[in-house]
């Protein structure tokens, strides 16, 4: 322990460029490994879908061909991974501080709800950009409460926040249908209980140039001042800390129980600005469609992305593509809608069994052992 | 409020207690079963679908519903199995293991369980308790299941077995210190592996009972949480196979008081009613997870509690 004291603070050329190295070798293992678990779930999934008597080769094609072949599948793709980058922020954050919160799909759903709620006295009456303003606060403000909730129970009543961010999901979701078929209903439209539409000037627009609308930029910037702020701020250290060791944290006498609120409010706010997107974007109305599995494909997303907000990103961006492809893939192949879940359940339980592979390969950590035993 | 609508709302939630508790009591008591022994299954929200699906698609294609409950039994434990053996290897965290699974169960039920959401499967018959009484209300509501018996019998035989038994002793050893389990050459992790597929073969059981009896039928929403609220119930019965049937009791009421309302005109407030359960196990979960009896009880190697 003495000598890697001393070897850390013995700064030499040759030594930061061998810390460097080990860096690089050490954080090629965080990627290495989860592309490794992809590809064997997709083999898993290919031998699976073989069983079953459907062509593996054909199903990736359609992935591909769904999800990135064409420009309009790859604009389709970034539609769906917008909402992934916040829902899966919404499970990266509380990880740093060492909490498993599952509650990004109620957070979605009761975010956009009260975004589309919010909205209507305003319309007609407030111009759009105030309007759309206001709803997206309200959103990342219920949102953020409803997950900070399940911290706030964690922190200060013991309460596992993985059982309550979950419970918390459901009954998120019955408040919005409580409301959606009851108080708020839009009573001229029949087919599926809704709020009041927004109407086209209410709705925000596409990035100029694409068919996306600017939920992605958000979320990408979202995703990158969340790294800044976990990588580079005191709060972030603080956070970090915490989430290695609470115990150590109270000795340190970091203010615990605020750092644990702040991050699942954080988390909660992105989902519920999900929701606020999906509503103000692509639905112009609140319903049951806003329920649409994002919260839980985001838990996914994180996890592969090792709880790395840039990484999540690209992370989303696949699944996106995934998510996208899956009316093709039913339609072609006739296979159920649920093939995408059976690949997704797939893939997470095959990511969770390589986390037993890290530390177990020479390569990645070869120079620091034998320089200095 | 006459006296007679309040008797009928009295029977209906009697009566949807004794429904709508046997799955929560099977997926609780396997549960109890899993982390009495030192493990958390958060997947078996998962195993319940799974169960349910797998148990109505045999009762279709054998037409033989106790077959299905079988099948449903096996499925859930080819699950329980599936966590067990994972959790066993180093680095490997139970609690999102068991998330991951919750979402695979119920990927896979809803993949194969399309084609059967149309057909009608033959369900498992009922037991008429409340003839004597005369009323036919009464009567109704006294319909009980086989599975609630052996559901209940399960419970007494694992309360006995965990107080009496060697079997008993050796989960409980395994659960409060794994320590103290190697040191007397018991395998802990072969004895978390059987403990979480046995508990996975009870939670399959109690989805047969959703699809094979009451709701009765298969479709993609049939369980909305009770297998995660079954989890955090096992918490409030504080480790206690006769406190989980309670427990399971407590929670079919809450359930049916949302029903039960409906059935004499009160449709007012139906989707907060719903709401009911969940609210209901977030206030217990708040209520006993800081209290000194459940940290008395608590087995010392559980990850959920700490």
């Amino acid at each position: 322990m003495t000598e890697a004291t001393f070897d850390a603070t013995a700064v030499s050329p040759s030594n930061a460029r061998r810390d460097f190295i080990v860096r690089l070798r050490s954080s090629a293992e965080y990627i290495a490994i989860p592309v490794f678990a992809l590809v064997v779930s997709a083999l898993l999934f290919s031998l699976f879908l073989a069983a079953i008597g459907k062509s593996p080769v054909e199903f990736f094609e359609l992935v591909w061909r769904g999800g990135f072949g064409t420009a309009f599948s790859v604009q389709n793709t970034l539609q769906r991974a917008a909402p992934l980058i916040l829902t899966a922020l919404a499970v990266a954050i509380p990880a740093r501080i060492g909490l498993i919160t599952i509650g990004g799909e109620g957070a979605l759903v009761l975010g956009g709800f009260a975004s589309a709620a919010i909205a209507i006295p305003m319309l007609d009456r407030v111009p759009p950009l105030p309007t759309l303003l206001i709803m997206a606060m309200a959103g990342a403000l219920v949102g953020g409460a409803w997950v900070g909730l399940a911290g706030a129970l964690r922190h200060y009543r013991g309460v596992n926040e993985t059982i309550s961010s979950l419970l918390l999901t459901y009954i998120g979701i019955a408040i919005m249908n409580f409301f959606v078929e009851g108080a708020l209903r839009d009573l001229t439209n029949p087919n599926k209980p809704s709020t009041k539409p927004l109407g086209d000037a209410y709705m925000i627009g596409k990035i100029p140039g694409t068919d996306v609308h600017w939920g992605l930029a958000a979320g990408i910037i979202i995703a990158i001042l969340l790294h800044i702020l976990m990588t580079r701020t005191t709060f972030g250290f603080a956070a970090r800390i915490t989430g290695g060791n609470a115990r150590a944290a109270l000795a340190q006498g970091l203010p615990v129980g605020r750092l644990i609120v702040t991050c699942t409010a954080i988390a909660g706010a992105c989902a519920g600005l999900a929701g606020f997107f999906e509503v103000a974007a692509i639905q112009g109305r609140a319903n049951a469609s806003l329920a649409a599995g994002y919260g839980f494909t985001g838990i996914l997303v994180s996890f592969l992305a090792r709880h790395n907000p840039v990484a999540i990103i690209f992370v989303a961006i696949m699944f996106g593509g995934i998510v996208a492809s899956g009316g093709l893939i039913q339609r072609r192949m006739d296979l159920p809608d649920a093939t995408v879940l059976v690949l997704q359940g797939l893939t997470f339980v095959v990511l969770l069994v390589s986390e037993t592979l890290y530390g177990r390969f020479a390569i990645f950590k070869a120079a620091t052992t034998s320089d200095r035993t | 409020m006459s006296d007679n609508t309040l008797f009928i709302v009295f029977i209906a939630i009697l009566g949807g207690a004794l429904r709508v508790s046997t799955p929560f009591m099977f997926v609780a008591l396997g549960e109890c079963l899993t982390e009495k022994s030192g493990r958390v299954n958060l997947g078996l929200e998962g195993t319940l679908v799974l169960g349910a699906m797998s148990a109505y698609a045999i009762s279709y294609h054998t037409g033989s519903p106790w077959l299905g409950v079988l099948a449903a039994g096996c499925a859930g434990s080819a699950l329980g199995a599936m966590h067990g053996y994972i959790c066993k290897l180093p680095k490997v965290n139970d609690v999102a293991i068991g998330i991951a699974m919750m979402l695979f169960g119920t990927g896979l039920a809803f993949f194969f369980g399309k084609a059967y959401i149309q057909p009608t499967a033959p369900r498992l018959g009922s037991i008429p308790l409340g003839d004597w009484t005369g009323n036919a209300q009464l009567a109704t509501a006294l319909q009980i299941n086989s599975l609630l018996i052996i559901g209940i019998l399960v419970a007494m035989a694992m309360s006995w077995a965990f107080a009496n038994t060697k079997w008993g002793l050796i989960i409980r050893m395994t659960g409060d210190s794994a320590p103290a389990a190697m040191a007397m050459g018991v395998s802990v992790d072969l004895v978390r592996f059987l403990a979480t597929t046995a508990g996975g073969f009870l939670a399959g059981v109690g989805g047969a009972f959703l699809s094979l009896y009451y709701p009765g039928s298969w479709n993609q929403g049939l369980s909305s949480g009770q297998g995660l609220m079954a989890v955090a119930l096992v918490i409030f019965a504080r480790w206690d196979p006769l406190r989980c049937v309670a427990a399971a009791f407590l929670f079919g009421a809450t359930g049916a008081i949302g029903p039960a309302l409906q059935s004499v005109g009160i449709t007012q407030g139906y989707y907060f009613f719903n709401a009911a359960p969940y609210i209901l196990t977030l206030f217990i979960m708040i209520a006993s997870a800081g209290s000194k009896r459940a940290s008395r009880d608590v087995p010392g190697e559980l990850s959920i509690t700490k």
